[in-house]
């Protein structure tokens, strides 16, 4: 049998790991939640706004310059994304709709491995590791969950507190309403796009302390984003929250019992079999 | 103040609107009735620019709006309430308020504009923290109304407001729209409950298939032969 | 959730060409082995079986994409037929023949088991593309975190058998294999005409456009749904058996998971999604430009070929939306005395 605190170790970085999948899936449920786009390509930007950090930082940058620069990127490249590829396409079937950000993922993840090779690349760090009651907690976890912590309270005031933020939730809930507004939807859709965009680059910036970057990072974190975005209930923020949460835990604990595929597998599973109990996932949007 | 001339429209391969023509004057209370289908609500979403045209002509003020999207067309002053309330559920009552000012004009007098409807909708100001989702009907009504105010129009369209109402509420709003009219907005109102709402407008435009079969005072139209004939109630 | 571009009711494709036009493609696609000698014409050998395996999955899935059913998890059905198949082989030595019957009935087996929820508690569109996502990301890790007898990562080699022959599937002659994979692809043509033609392409348009009125007139929408999935999933495990048996080695990464899934699904959307060809068309195109490119650019340019891939994928969702073949087809089939239904603006 497992030592306990081992079980207490892996259900801590579940909540560690917790944070920054919370980023990433609010992100990606931000967009579809005023776009009805669901952007498979989402991750795969995380993973070019890691490598600019990666390369800022080969050149001498201090880091939290790198990270301002990362979370600018992000906000570009999801404008880029929105007026390029999915700007044409509002109107199609939502499978062409879902293609086509693979076809852009593909087109990502492939250029990459042009420019940058396979070759894993990280970005040391050298930061303590506490000890808690046997605990061990590195840094490198804790500062990105504090930061992926405040981020998201921040989202939180933005989308309830400021009128920008309060009319992309209305736009979430009926577009056309928010026409006879006087909101120009296309206006609407970029600010969105830029914001999701921009808690990717944060969410790069986030996972540098912890993960190497290569081009197919994204088949990492990738599928996983969208299962817990499904998970709880696509265009659901709180679902998307909790939901992350709950992976996280699921695959840091069975890791840590069995093995870390089989951690994802067993998350994988749970998800498969949420579907099919709660089709519009754990928290169902709300009307 | 509102012209529309000739004005086609419809949806795919199906017309709704054929050919018509109707005109609201500044400061008047004008009704479209007719039947389901009738193409009522099309009519509106034109008129706002949430369906284009296909052939006609509107103007505001002399302003064209032929083939004006929708979030321009409220900056020229026309304001929408739609068919079914189309509140934003998850928003609470003040949040609702809040995006009807959402064009930068109506933004900067938004605190006028906010007393103005708690004091129209007392209701409203008693609920304002409540989410509009949790609302009544009639409540529900009464925030779209207000929304709509609160981009300070000139011309305000209703659509089917009585619609899914208790009868109770369907006097008390119509006793609201009479104020609201009388606060000196310009309403052109669609409806189906034909009775009621001939009571409060100056005119009325009978449509039915898409196309005008009567206009004119209320009080005559009350009265019509052909209105009362197809209409129950009357 | 019908997509790419909906089409035109009429099937497009050969079956409208001339028997004539139909019969000498055949010959001349029986005849070409023989004309293709030496290292070159070994190259074009392996270029073209891989050409048909691949068009016959691209076939297979396009028969559940059609009608609205888009998996992105294919790589699942596709690395359990190769991996069964594979494991059986260099553990118990059975024949391919028969580890390609179980890996048949086993894949079968598991997309009954995902479709029929799927289908009753009415998971689709976004949901169902996400659920296959899962699934096939499921296989892969599986396939990965059982290392200790899959091989994870590394993948397997399959067992030389002691003597080449129809017994082991196993060859050295490559147009063995040509005429193996010929008949494999001619075969999921004739499936997917078959499909076409039947009472369950016009159930399965139907429930296509709208399940619950579907459901009122009688139609067994479940039924017809995994159907429909368990045909797709069997017929991609033989493609998975084809490959394994050809290049004899598997890899999870080549044959499971979201990579090759999305590339099945973007060959097929390519070349056109609802045309008896397209599939092929579509994997032809990509299969040559990936090989044009690595030989125009070899090693140094790893990446290039898929990057431009991914590029034209992007392109001709935006432009092209019913694929090459398609596109082309339905300009073809537009004569000048049609009378086609004016599309009211």
């Amino acid at each position: 049998m497992i030592d306990p605190i081992f079980l207490v170790e892996a259900a801590v970085n579940g909540v560690l790991l917790g944070g920054i999948l919370a980023l990433l899936a609010l992100g990606l449920n931000l967009i579809f939640g005023v776009i009805d786009i669901v952007w498979i390509v989402y991750v795969d930007l995380v993973m070019v706004c890691m490598y600019a950090i990666y390369f800022a930082h080969v050149h001498g940058w201090p880091f939290w310059l790198a990270a301002l620069g990362a979370v600018g990127l992000g906000a570009l490249l999801g404008i880029a994304v929105h007026v390029l590829v999915i700007s044409p396409i509002l109107g199609s079937p939502p499978i062409n709709q879902l293609l086509a950000t693979g076809g852009l993922l593909f087109f990502i993840q492939s250029f990459a491995t042009f420019l940058w090779t396979t070759d894993h690349r990280s970005v040391r760090f050298a930061l303590p590791t506490f000890e808690v009651g046997g605990i061990f907690l590195p840094a490198t976890r804790l500062i990105p969950f504090g930061i992926s912590i405040l981020a998201m309270l921040a989202l939180y005031l933005f989308l309830t507190r400021t009128f920008a933020g309060t009319a992309i939730r209305a736009v979430a809930q009926d577009r056309e309403a928010m026409a006879l507004m006087g909101a120009n939807p296309r206006r609407v859709y970029v600010t969105t796009s830029a914001v999701g965009g921009l808690m990717a680059g944060l969410a790069g910036a986030l996972l540098v302390f912890q993960y190497s970057v290569h081009p197919f990072f994204g088949g990492q974190f990738g599928p996983l984003t969208f299962m817990i975005c499904v998970l709880g209930g696509l265009g659901n923020m709180v679902g998307a929250f909790v939901a992350s949460f709950i992976m996280s835990e699921i695959i840091s604990i069975a890791g840590v019992l069995w093995s870390t595929e089989m951690g994802y597998v067993i998350a994988f599973v749970v998800f498969i079999v949420v579907m099919f109990i709660r089709p519009g996932g754990i928290l169902a949007r709300p009307e | 103040m509102l012209e529309v001339r000739s004005v086609t429209a419809g949806y795919g391969a199906f017309t709704a609107l054929w050919d018509v023509s109707l005109s609201v004057a500044a400061g008047e209370a004008v009704a479209v009735v007719g039947p389901n289908g009738a193409g009522k609500t099309t009519l509106l979403r034109v008129l706002s620019g949430l369906l284009p045209a296909r052939a006609g002509h509107l103007s505001l003020d002399g302003i064209s709006l032929t083939g004006r999207p929708a979030h321009e067309v409220v900056g020229h002053g026309i304001a929408h309430v739609p068919e079914g309330r189309r509140i934003f559920p998850a928003l609470t009552v003040a949040d609702n308020l809040r995006m009807g000012a959402y064009l930068p004009a109506a933004r900067r007098r938004f605190a006028e504009s906010l007393a103005g409807v708690y004091a129209l909708f007392p209701v409203l100001a008693e609920r304002r923290r409540q989410r509009a989702g949790s609302l009544s009907g009639g409540e529900q009504q009464m925030l779209a109304i207000g929304r709509a105010l609160m981009s300070r129009p000139k011309l305000i369209l209703l659509d089917e407001p009585s619609m899914g109402l208790a009868p109770v509420m369907v006097l008390r709003l119509f006793d609201l729209i009479r104020r609201v009219r009388g606060e000196g907005y310009t309403i052109l109102v669609v409806e189906q409950n034909v009775r009621q709402v001939l009571k409060i407008v100056d005119r009325a435009y009978l449509l039915e298939v898409g196309r005008i079969k009567r206009e004119g005072r209320a009080a005559e139209l009350a009265e019509d032969e052909f209105v009362r004939k197809s209409y129950v109630g009357l | 959730m019908t997509g790419i571009a909906a089409p035109d009711r009429r099937p497009a494709g050969p079956g409208t060409a001339p028997r004539a036009l139909v019969a000498a493609a055949g010959a001349a696609l029986l005849v070409l082995p023989l004309l293709l000698t030496g290292g070159l014409g070994q190259y074009a050998l392996h270029v073209l079986i891989q050409i048909f395996v691949w068009a016959f999955i691209g076939q297979a899935w396009s028969l559940m994409g059609r009608f609205g059913l888009v998996s992105l998890g294919h790589g699942a059905f596709l690395g359990l037929g190769a991996y069964t198949d594979a494991l059986l082989w260099n553990f118990f030595g059975l024949t391919p023949w028969l580890g390609a019957a179980a890996a048949v009935a086993l894949t079968g087996v598991f997309a009954a088991v995902v479709a029929y929820p799927c289908s009753r508690f009415r998971v689709v569109g976004h949901y169902f593309a996400l659920v296959t996502l899962a699934v096939g990301e499921v296989v892969r890790l599986l396939i990965i975190a059982e290392r200790d007898w899959t091989g994870g990562s590394l993948g397997l080699t399959l067992r030389p058998a002691r003597t080449d022959g129809l017994v082991a599937l196993q060859f050295a002659d490559k147009r063995v294999f040509y005429y193996g994979a010929l008949a494999l692809w001619a075969g999921g043509l004739w499936v997917w005409r078959r499909l076409d033609r039947s009472m369950a392409r016009a159930a399965m348009e139907a429930i296509g456009e709208d399940e619950t009125a579907a459901a009122s007139v009688g139609i067994h929408v479940t039924r017809f749904k995994i159907g429909v999935t368990v045909l797709s999933a069997t017929l991609t495990a033989l493609g998975g058996v084809a490959y394994a048996q050809y290049i004899t080695y598997v890899n999870p990464e080549t044959l499971a998971g979201i990579g090759v899934s999305l590339r099945i699904v973007f060959a097929v959307v390519l070349g056109g999604m609802y045309a008896l060809l397209g599939p092929t068309v579509g994997t032809a195109l990509t299969i040559a430009l990936s090989e044009s490119l690595r030989i125009a650019f070899g090693l140094r340019f790893i990446g290039m070929a898929e990057t431009i891939y991914g590029l034209l994928l992007v392109l001709f969702i935006i432009f092209l939306p019913a694929g090459i073949y398609g596109g082309l087809a339905r300009l073809l089939a537009r004569r000048p005395a049609a009378v086609a239904p004016a599309v009211q603006g």
